[in-house]
């Protein structure tokens, strides 16, 4: 079967190469699945979370003890530590949930800037291409914490619309920093979801005279969703957990609170490993269940592709 | 399958191209009669995919002239210049290219509204029967997953016929189906000859080919060695690389 | 006696040369000045020398972090992917462990677990009535990246070594190779080969994360960024310029690595590109 490959097809896209990790036959079947998983972490640009329910359990068996050592070195005068705990749990969620708030805004933002950008990267337009091309590349090979950095500083902390003065406070620019990596990856994922619909789908479109627009909107990219799926709900367990950086640029967010209620509380050492347990022990029961949502999604999809 | 007289309808002179630095049509010249059934067969490599492409202009030639009805092919640049002839002639795959995320009926109807701009119903109604003429009416809310090969592309068949093309090219159509299937699809454009369609196809089924082929065009390495209708073809090759290949497959 | 004008000639031409090159450095930094003063744009880190020491150490901090984790976190998979395979369980267990908590957690957080957490543990001891840590706050960056990017090595090398063949093996064994000699002459060639894309990937993860550093106020560039913008005001300029550096940086990591991907690829078998028609 022909392949139309770049430049011979006025109106075909770039064909994509599966990426092969090695040429040597031999270790074809292995090495390809390595390569493939490399390709795919590449093509996401950060390396896919396994959670097990193993973690969970790990992690609450590291809160026990770490609460257990702490009680005992706690003096009798303190309330324990669970009590501690108990007491401060309202605001901690409060700043979970603030959290969460950010990542699935982050996440909106992110997304449909990405998928815009990933089909610009596709564009017949060379101009077009380059330049989605390299705003791409440049946003993912910038540390996300220095693009937090580059919008809590850069944006101003009130914008006119129409005449209308809308303020943006400190949480607004850390959401939109951290939208600016979502966007870069998601267009990756987008534009390695295009290149990896057969060849045969858009040369069935165009021999029945679809335009190129209506191919890309109601051929290829409802066959794509599928495909984006599992890495894109994986970029959100990341950015789940990624919303801490926030708290380094200031942002009150629950890293920050858990220290201010550790000074609160006058600064126990014993109280710091209990503290930070019980909110990675949140975030853990956030972001395991779109793990295991996140395979069950896969092994459907594969079945079915 | 009587090809009327007249000008040929698709009139191919002098076809050269290239991939990079691999030159795979080395000038090849070629004439259909309206309702003629052209087979092209020869080796793998030889051209033959990348000839059927350049006829409806998924492939661009890098020399030589293509007519097909009043289109200039090799001149044609235009978004709605391409359509305009992709409606004249449509083409069948080897291997299928049905949308997986629609049933067998919306596949047959999308082109037809989407690009025509067909009254919903209409379409409706004949692609159901475009279904049943390929035997296939009581899968039309399948989805192609669910379907075997040769009922696959039976449904891609019908999904080109709802274009209502002049000419139809078939790309090696049978060459991914297993030997049961094959006659079913076979059947299907025996009956699309018979109906007066003009047909090119691509294949390796010879016996398919004597019997509803008008003319045969055996390529090899970009050039068309010989030509000639079936019965003098097969029975009397002029050429020796056309003898040596028959001798091979029949 | 023409040997001694010469000389005295040699040096002072070498004097004037030093004098002029270093003019013309000047000549360089002191462009920026210039810019300043007509467009406003403040890039103190050209012209103005402490700012430019200041940051070019910044620089050199942040590819000293990067490239101590890098071999530090290859040593780490090498080790793990081999412990991996052990025998018994428990080295086993503790890889896998190991793999899991540095894998499913937010390198900012396994961050401050080192150095809040382990470092309150490990007290310096008291010189002087101050207590100086044992461990700098580079070192407990250097510890918890390196941990980071060694758990994704693990697998790495692990997925590589797993991919060749045992039929591969036993056939070095059959011909006489040890155990260790078929692991360094066979199986780890092969392995690396495969491996290579996966390692680029973390590699540049790894690179990225040394930003983090920053929480900790290990003077990478990041910080060192941040001071000189708090001291000249010249936020934009500092941001666009670390954010072209680092993608420079990054930027050079991948062609490095592109390069010796491809060098390291076998001719011969090249991918089935057929233009059959």
């Amino acid at each position: 079967m022909s392949r139309a490959l770049k430049g011979s097809g006025r109106h075909l896209p770039f064909t994509a190469a599966i990426p092969q990790g090695t040429d040597l036959p031999v270790l074809l079947p292995a090495a390809a699945r390595a390569a493939g998983r490399a390709a795919a972490e590449r093509g996401f640009g950060f390396i896919l979370p396994q959670l097990k329910l193993q973690h969970g359990i790990f992690l609450v068996v590291v809160f026990i003890l770490a609460a257990g050592v702490a009680e005992a070195q706690n003096a009798a005068t303190h309330p324990s530590i669970v009590a501690t705990l108990l007491k401060w749990t309202p605001v901690l969620f409060g700043g979970f949930l603030f959290n969460l708030l950010i990542s699935v805004l982050a996440m909106a933002f992110g997304t449909a800037a990405g998928v815009f950008l990933g089909l610009a990267q596709i564009s017949l337009l060379a101009s077009v291409r380059g330049t989605a091309r390299f705003i791409t590349h440049f946003f993912r090979n910038a540390p996300w914490l220095v693009l937090l950095f580059f919008c809590m500083l850069l944006l101003p902390f009130q914008v006119r619309i129409l005449g209308v003065t809308i303020p943006l406070p400190d949480w607004i620019k850390a959401t939109f920093g951290l939208a600016l990596p979502v966007m870069a990856n998601v267009s990756e994922i987008v534009r390695g979801a295009i290149q990896s619909i057969p060849t045969g789908q858009w040369e069935s479109a165009g021999s029945l005279a679809f335009t190129r627009r209506q191919t890309i909107w109601m051929i290829i990219l409802p066959q794509c969703v599928k495909r984006m799926l599992p890495p894109w709900m994986n970029l959100y367990a990341i950015l789940a957990m990624d919303t801490v950086l926030a708290s380094i640029v200031g942002v009150s967010e629950v890293m920050t609170l858990t220290g201010d209620i550790l000074a609160a509380e006058n600064n126990r050492p014993e109280l710091i490993l209990p503290f930070y347990s019980y909110i990675l022990i949140w975030f853990f029961l956030y972001c395991y269940p779109i793990a295991r949502w996140t395979v069950r999604l896969e092994r459907k999809f594969a079945v079915n592709m | 399958m009587t090809p009327q007289q007249g000008p040929p309808i698709v009139s191919i002179r002098d076809v050269h191209k290239s991939f990079g630095n691999f030159e795979v049509l080395k000038g090849v010249s070629m004439d259909v009669s309206k309702g003629e059934v052209v087979c092209i067969i020869g080796p793998s490599g030889s051209g033959k995919s990348t000839l059927l492409r350049c006829i409806n202009a998924l492939v661009a030639v890098d020399k030589g002239t293509i007519r097909v009805a009043d289109y200039e092919v090799h001149n044609l640049k235009k978004d709605k210049e391409l359509l305009a002839l992709r409606r004249e002639v449509s083409m069948v795959f080897q291997q299928y290219n049905l949308f997986p995320h629609k049933t067998a009926l919306q596949n047959v109807m999308m082109a037809p509204i989407h690009v025509l701009r067909e009254n919903k119903t209409e379409v409706e109604t004949r692609a159901r029967a475009l279904l049943k003429k390929v035997r296939l009416e009581n899968k039309a809310d399948s989805y192609p997953g669910e379907l075997s090969g040769g009922q696959q592309q039976r449904v891609a068949i019908a999904r080109a016929l709802a274009m209502r093309p002049e000419i139809m090219l078939f790309d090696e159509v049978t060459a991914a189906l297993d030997p049961e299937t094959v006659k079913e699809v076979l059947v299907t454009i025996r009956e699309l000859a018979e109906d007066g369609m003009t047909c090119i196809l691509v294949t390796h089924e010879m016996g398919f080919a004597r019997e509803v082929g008008d003319h045969m065009y055996f390529t090899d390495h970009g050039v068309i060695v010989e030509h000639a209708p079936p019965d003098e073809f097969f029975a009397n090759p002029r050429e020796a690389r056309t003898r040596e290949f028959l001798s091979q497959i029949l | 006696m023409t040997e001694k004008p010469l000389r005295s000639l040699d040096r002072e031409r070498a004097a004037c040369a030093e004098a002029l090159g270093g003019c013309r450095l000047q000549a360089f930094w002191k462009w920026f000045a210039w810019l300043h003063d007509r467009t406003g744009i403040n890039l103190t880190i050209f012209y103005d020398p402490f700012d430019r020491h200041r940051f070019a150490e910044g620089f050199l901090t942040t590819v000293e972090l990067a490239a101590t984790c890098i071999v530090f976190s290859l040593l780490i998979g090498v080790i793990g992917a081999w412990l991996q395979g052990s025998k018994l369980k428990v080295p086993r267990l503790i890889v896998y462990w190991y793999i899991q908590f540095f894998r499913n957690t937010p390198p900012l957080v396994q961050l401050y677990f080192f150095y809040f957490g382990v470092g309150a543990l490990i007290k310096g001891s008291a010189v002087g009535g101050v207590a100086a840590p044992l461990v700098s706050n580079f070192a407990w960056a250097v510890l918890s990246l390196s941990f980071y990017a060694g758990a994704f090595n693990v697998e790495i090398f692990r997925s590589g070594i797993e991919a060749v063949p045992r039929a591969t093996i036993e056939a070095a064994s059959a011909l006489g190779y040890t155990r260790i000699r078929a692991y360094i002459h066979v199986v780890l060639p092969l392995a690396f080969r495969i491996c290579l894309p996966g390692l680029n990937n973390n590699l540049v993860n790894l690179v990225k994360a040394t930003s983090l550093a920053y929480a900790i106020s290990v003077p990478e560039m990041l910080w060192v960024s941040s001071q000189i913008w708090s001291d000249e005001v010249n936020v934009p300029e500092m941001m666009i310029t670390l954010l072209i550096c680092y993608v420079a940086l990054v930027g050079v990591l991948v062609f490095v690595m592109h390069r010796w991907e491809k060098a390291m690829r076998v001719p011969g078998f090249g991918a089935a590109a057929g233009l059959r028609s």
